[in-house]
């Protein structure tokens, strides 16, 4: 190689470097000012304790209940949806028409603005359906919103299974569904659970949606019935931003609140790739 | 359950083959029946999808034809007065919507295309393992980052330097929103070109290098035009999630119902130092108050069915791309 190829090829490693290293720049940047302005607020009163003086003084113990409930829900409703058409698309189905049509269907839910999702969820089951809005029309909102992503998930589980335990079971001569239900489903629970939690997470930091069908601004009491409006943590963050009269006085407030939701956000994401990485080498071995 | 080899019923001795099968489907009847029913219950739950995906479709026209009736598409596509709730002089032009939505959106892409694919390279082909054990995390943290909390940080970081830059009084603009979408944006694009770039064959690579060429003459010359396909896709599919973001643009680009042009020495440019709310912005503000069931109402829902469009336009762009890869890749 001439030294000319050789500086150009420094010279083009180095911007490549350059806009990857700016990548992880961006990251720490946006970390670090989370971390170092909303670490002085976190305190244990501060996760434990309701909002007080027009959420200006107080914690975010509703906010992180209301979250819990609804990203609760949503994973209950999606998962065994989502595990069901995982199961039809892997196990199933042979190539064709019909299998085309739902996968593209899938894409393109995946695509759909999650703020569309929201309109949609208040059209069909708060005006429609007449539920109103709360913690159930929120839950089946982002039930939907997540599918995509659990069905993609369970579908990687299932594929990760050897084909050789299905053999195996037909080879017995038992039917396909026993096949699945007591050789292929067990080892492919643990990477369904990855991507329950995912779709967790997912469910806890989204917004938009839960704006047009139930999070409430603030509410004194903890959601007790389906159809409560709740708070949420990243509605909660939204308002103390932009809605809140002295929104520089509950400035601390809101740094804080962002915090716990992207510890909790990460920390989802972190126990998803532990258990995907375990079942991963669980797999190799066999 | 071994194999059955027993006697008949009447004691005479059949053939193996004869009794294997009549004992399998004698045992298996009812397990039969239920593995047919379970198929059709699984094949029940594969259809959701599609289902979900019409009546979404469905529900969105069937809420906005009252609008599209009433107001025509026309309006909705080329009128510039957005007075939704007006009494007397009414005007639903979403114009500014859309224009706000796709001015921001490019202009995040004009920082995210370069800044994605380079890494994307970087990641794939550049990197020794310990940066990529680095990179990759960051990126995947990037990707679940609450789009709520980027809002926030654009809000009450980036908007003050902007405004400060370019001495404005206030720093939520299109710029800000931008800059903010843009890192929404990249996870998306350093993905799926990334993979993309994993997908081209070895041997691509290997021949080139046989010839003696440096590697940055095979990324440039075989590689990075042998994934190109992918790359598109992926650039389609940050478009789409930048022009569906709704909380960053709600928070950073100031909500200002306004067409962002201005003129420069005569001629109409898109102006990005002009607050601006775009298609997601203006259904998140107005659908949580607005009455159901009326005109307003339902022209909201024809500002989610313009999004859904594009959404729908962006994805089947970015299939066709990724099926073509995956067919060029396949077949040589």
């Amino acid at each position: 190689m001439n030294k000319k190829k050789m500086r150009t090829e420094k010279i083009w490693f180095s911007i490549m470097g350059f806009f990857a290293a700016m990548t992880v720049v961006a990251l720490g940047l946006l970390l670090f000012s989370i971390i170092r302005e909303g670490a002085s607020v976190l305190s244990w009163s501060f996760i434990t304790e309701a909002p007080r003086r027009n959420m200006t003084e107080g914690g975010i113990w509703p906010a992180l209940v209301g979250t819990f409930y609804v990203s609760s829900l949503t994973v209950m409703i999606s998962v065994p949806v989502g595990i069901g058409a995982a199961i039809y698309l892997n196990e199933y189905a042979s190539q064709g028409p019909i299998v085309r049509l739902i996968r593209l269907s899938i894409r393109n839910l995946a695509g759909v603005p999650s703020i569309v999702y929201g309109l949609f969820g208040l059209g069909i089951f708060a005006s429609f359906l007449q539920i109103g809005v709360g913690l159930i029309t929120a839950a089946i909102t982002l039930a939907i919103m997540v599918l995509p992503w659990v069905i993609t998930a369970s579908e990687e589980a299932l594929k990760a299974v050897p084909t050789s335990f299905r053999e195996g079971g037909l080879a017995l001569g038992a039917t396909k569904w026993q096949t699945i239900r007591q050789l292929v489903l067990p080892s492919a629970i643990p990477g369904m659970m990855t991507g329950s939690i995912l779709g967790l997470a997912r469910a806890a930091g989204e917004t938009a949606p839960i704006i047009l069908t139930g999070a409430a601004y603030y509410s004194r009491n903890l959601p007790t019935e389906l159809t409560d409006s709740f708070m949420a943590l990243p509605y909660h963050l939204y308002i103390l931003a932009t809605q809140h009269a002295q929104a520089s006085a509950v400035r601390p407030i809101a740094y804080g609140t962002a915090l716990v939701l992207i510890i909790l956000v990460i920390l989802l994401n972190l126990t998803a790739i532990i258990i995907r990485n375990r079942f991963r080498r669980r797999n190799e071995a066999l | 359950m071994g194999l059955p080899l027993e006697q008949d019923n009447d004691g005479t001795e059949k053939d193996l083959n004869v009794v294997t099968k009549e004992k399998l489907t004698q045992r298996s009847f009812k397990s039969n029946v239920l593995d047919y029913v379970m198929e059709k219950v699984f094949l029940v739950f594969g259809f959701i999808a599609v289902f979900v995906l019409f009546l979404i479709l469905f529900f969105l026209v069937r809420e906005g034809s009252g609008a599209l009736r009433e107001v025509g598409i026309v309006e909705y596509l080329t009128g510039i007065r957005w007075y939704p709730s007006s009494p007397q002089e009414a005007g639903y032009g979403a114009l500014p919507f859309i224009m706000s939505s796709v001015m921001v959106t490019l202009g995040a892409l004009i920082i995210a295309i370069p800044w994605g694919i380079f890494t994307a390279i970087f990641i794939a082909e550049i990197a020794p393992r310990r940066v990529r054990e680095i990179l990759k995390p960051a990126v995947e943290i990037l990707a679940i980052f609450p789009s709520v909390i980027l809002g926030f940080i654009a809000l009450v970081i980036l908007s003050p330097i902007i405004a400060h830059l370019f001495n404005l009084s206030n720093g939520l603009t299109a710029l800000t929103a931008s800059l903010i979408l843009s890192v929404m944006a990249l996870p998306t694009i350093i993905s799926i070109a990334e993979d993309s770039l994993k997908s081209v064959p070895k041997d691509y690579r290997e021949a080139a290098y046989a010839l003696g060429a440096s590697r940055w003459e095979t990324i440039k010359m075989i590689t990075a035009p042998a994934a190109k396909s992918g790359i598109m896709a992926g650039v389609m599919l940050g478009f789409g999630r930048a022009v569906g973001e709704t909380m960053t643009v709600l928070m950073a680009a100031g909500n200002a119902i306004d067409m962002p042009l201005r003129e420069f020495f005569g001629i109409v440019v898109p102006d990005f130092l002009t607050s601006v709310r775009t298609l997601t912005a203006n259904i998140a503000i107005e659908g949580s108050d607005v009455s159901w069931g009326s005109l307003h109402y339902s022209s909201l829902f024809v500002l989610a069915l313009i999004l859904f469009v594009i959404t729908f336009i962006v994805n089947m762009v970015a299939d066709y791309l990724i099926n073509k890869q995956r067919r060029k890749l396949g077949n040589e």
